[in-house]
């Protein structure tokens, strides 16, 4: 398979004042061509800055990127042809309705809604019933399937979206990982960031984002399979105090509250859970449930950024 | 083409669709046209002035009723004590002071010479000069009454004398709105066509669809054309809607012709819209852009020869003015307005104007970057 995105060695600082803060320290990977990629990271991680990169609207302090088989640089305004972008921050015109935010798009692309209607036919359907009402006023799921919509109206090679599915719901978000994979099947490579570590299992292959620095590529699979130790999931009635007495004792390795339980793993990995469990039931704990748990890319993520 | 074309279709949907700009767009001719002249005005009137009649004969009598009879003057305080009356200009309730000596009368008749002492309250100056010199008139005036009543002037004056008779060209009653409106119209377009188009391209850099823009193909000429037409054609609108108001409410009819008015604020226009895309190409925030252009408009107004006379100025301020799209234009119009000069005795402001406004189009095309 050859390359859609390549990225070689690439840093990038910002003057803040008397300080440099350095936002991409030596980023380098590929993605495939018609690969769902995903670039997984805390707010700060430097996602958007990578984008910004890999779409021309930024340049890097040092090393290079392809898009397309065009460097970036150099062949800026190819690119800008071939990819569509869609920035973590709504940015249509909320003062133009959704068919004029499209056909603006569309003309300054120099091509038509009608020509490309195939492909956005799937998320324009949803969006249609409000093609008069101004983008402001539309919800925020309708916002971001807007916006898909506009970046998608050129036919792009390669699809980059930050942070699509921040502050959109629960439905909204399967909605739009769903359409993601369909855009995949019509052979666009996709690019995608996100805070949530739960989408990372929807791509193909994903890049773990912590300061600047890739700490792990492979597929989701690839990653969890990574996490040796066993790994336990443990609830009670009182789960501050459950997590308070856990990490007090010195057999736990670590200890992070997930959602309703805390996912624990021990020092010694043929550590017995009898033990521990009588411990806790010593402690006073009621309601106690402890069973062993396969890890997720979060797991996978807390424990490499430990390392 | 068609990319430009959609811009255009684009900027003027979002302004018809922005109430504000609309409304500051219509009304803000009418407010300042109609409010402004009648406000902005030279003529310095209700003098407040406190007499110290230390007198009190029948001709201090007379010249007192003299004064609180002109239209220019009130006679707030009438009193034989000069510290009261100064009392009253330091609570701000009289701007003259003026002190008839006892004994006026006396030493006019037998000495044939007379003495009296004004005090004026300098905190305005405009005010405090004028008010010396209607003073100074009435004064003479009386003068000339009282040398009638006692002496025969005789038939022809002993010695040889000079009278100037004046005549105002171009504006012979010295109308004074005649000379404002013009130039204040020039003010409304300029400050109408860079907040504008100063505001415009930051307001897209604040809510981010620049972004959306700047991965697009758009050429950097197009994108800065979509921006600049839009706002040209509405400074003609309200350069069009200010010389209406003009012509309907103070009967100012250019004695020239309105086609060089247009020509010249056709280029005008372009140099003002640059400098406000200049702006925003430097600024990241609509309040920064705001106060940017707010202090460079204020400046060219103040040094743009509206208000004060361009000659009066210090040297360094002259050169300045040089400099100042402002300048030119109120020249202009006045010029054309009231002189009825033609586009042969404007070529030089045309083609200074010109050279700004390739200057700074070119600049700011230049400093408009799609990537950083």
């Amino acid at each position: 398979m050859s390359t859609a995105v390549k990225v070689e060695h690439v840093f990038k600082t910002f003057q803040s004042g008397k300080t440099q803060i350095e936002a991409l320290k030596d980023i380098s990977f590929d993605v495939s061509k018609g690969e769902l990629f995903g670039l997984i990271g805390p707010d700060g991680a430097g996602k958007t800055t990578l984008f910004r990169i890999l779409t021309t609207l930024m340049i890097a302090n040092k090393g290079n990127a392809w898009v397309d088989g065009l460097e970036v640089m150099g062949d800026y305004k190819e690119i800008r042809k071939r990819v569509g972008y869609m920035p973590g921050r709504f940015s249509l015109y909320q003062d133009l309705t959704v068919e004029e935010n499209l056909s603006f798009f569309a003309t300054l692309f120099n091509t038509s809604l009608e020509e490309n209607y195939d492909l956005v036919k799937d998320i324009y359907v949803q969006i249609e019933p409000f093609k008069t009402r101004r983008a402001g006023a539309l919800s925020g799921g309708m916002k971001q399937k807007l916006a898909l919509s506009c970046a998608l109206i050129h036919s792009p090679n390669v699809l980059f979206l930050d942070e699509p599915t921040t502050g959109v719901d629960a439905v909204s978000r399967q909605e739009f990982w769903e359409l993601l994979r369909k855009l995949q099947l019509q052979g666009i490579t996709i690019v995608v960031s996100t805070p949530y570590m739960d989408e990372a299992s929807l791509c193909d292959r994903v890049a773990l984002m912590q300061d600047g620095k890739i700490m792990d590529i492979d597929s989701p699979k690839g990653i969890t399979g990574k996490f040796k130790k066993p790994l336990w999931a443990m609830s009670s009635a009182d789960m501050y105090k459950l997590m308070h007495d856990l990490r007090a004792d010195e057999r736990i390795d670590t200890c992070y509250p997930f959602g309703q339980h805390h996912h624990i793993t021990f020092k010694d990995d043929h550590q017995e859970v009898n033990p521990i469990e009588n411990f806790l039931i010593d402690k006073g704990h009621k309601g106690l449930s402890i069973e062993k748990i396969e890890p997720t890319i979060e797991d996978c993520f807390m424990e490499l950024m430990n390392r | 083409m068609r990319t430009l074309k959609i811009l255009l279709e684009k900027e003027f949907r979002q302004i018809f669709r922005n109430p504000a700009i609309l409304r500051l767009i219509f009304i803000m001719p009418i407010v300042q046209l109609l409010i402004l002249p009648l406000a902005a005005d030279y003529e310095v009137k209700n003098i407040n002035i406190a007499v110290v009649d230390q007198d009190r004969s029948s001709y201090s009598r007379k010249l007192t009723d003299k004064i609180a009879a002109s239209s220019y003057f009130n006679l707030v305080t009438y009193t034989n004590s000069y510290t009261e009356a100064i009392q009253e200009v330091e609570k701000d309730k009289a701007d003259v002071v003026l002190q008839i000596p006892p004994a006026f009368e006396k030493d006019l008749i037998k000495e044939d010479k007379a003495k009296l002492f004004m005090a004026l309250n300098a905190i305005n100056g405009v005010k405090a000069n004028l008010g010396g010199v209607y003073l100074r008139s009435i004064i003479s005036d009386f003068n000339g009454e009282v040398r009638l009543e006692w002496v025969q002037l005789p038939r022809f004056n002993p010695q040889p004398m000079i009278k100037i008779s004046s005549i105002n060209w171009f504006n012979p009653l010295l109308n004074y709105q005649f000379f404002m409106v013009p130039g204040i119209l020039v003010i409304l377009v300029t400050m109408v066509g860079s907040f504008l188009a100063a505001l415009n391209i930051v307001k897209e850099k604040e809510i981010g669809t620049i972004e959306q823009i700047n991965v697009t193909p758009i050429r950097k000429h197009q994108f800065i054309l979509g921006k600049l037409i839009p706002f040209w054609i509405l400074g003609l609108i309200v350069l069009s809607i200010g010389m209406l108001l003009a012509r309907i409410f103070y009967g100012i009819i250019p004695e020239g012709s309105l086609l060089t008015i247009y020509i010249f604020a056709v280029v005008y226009l372009l140099s003002v819209l640059g400098l406000g895309l200049l702006i925003s190409t430097y600024t990241d925030t609509q309040q920064q852009a705001m106060l940017i252009s707010f202090f460079l408009i204020m400046v060219f107004i103040l040094l743009g020869g509206l208000y004060t006379s361009i000659d009066s100025m210090p040297q360094w301020a002259q050169v300045f003015t040089r400099f100042n799209p402002v300048t030119y234009f109120i020249d202009v119009m006045r010029m054309v307005v009231l002189k009825g000069s033609s586009l042969y005795d404007i070529r030089y402001h045309l083609l200074i104007v010109t050279a700004f406004g390739i200057f700074l189009n070119v600049w700011a095309v230049i400093s408009y970057k799609k990537r950083n």
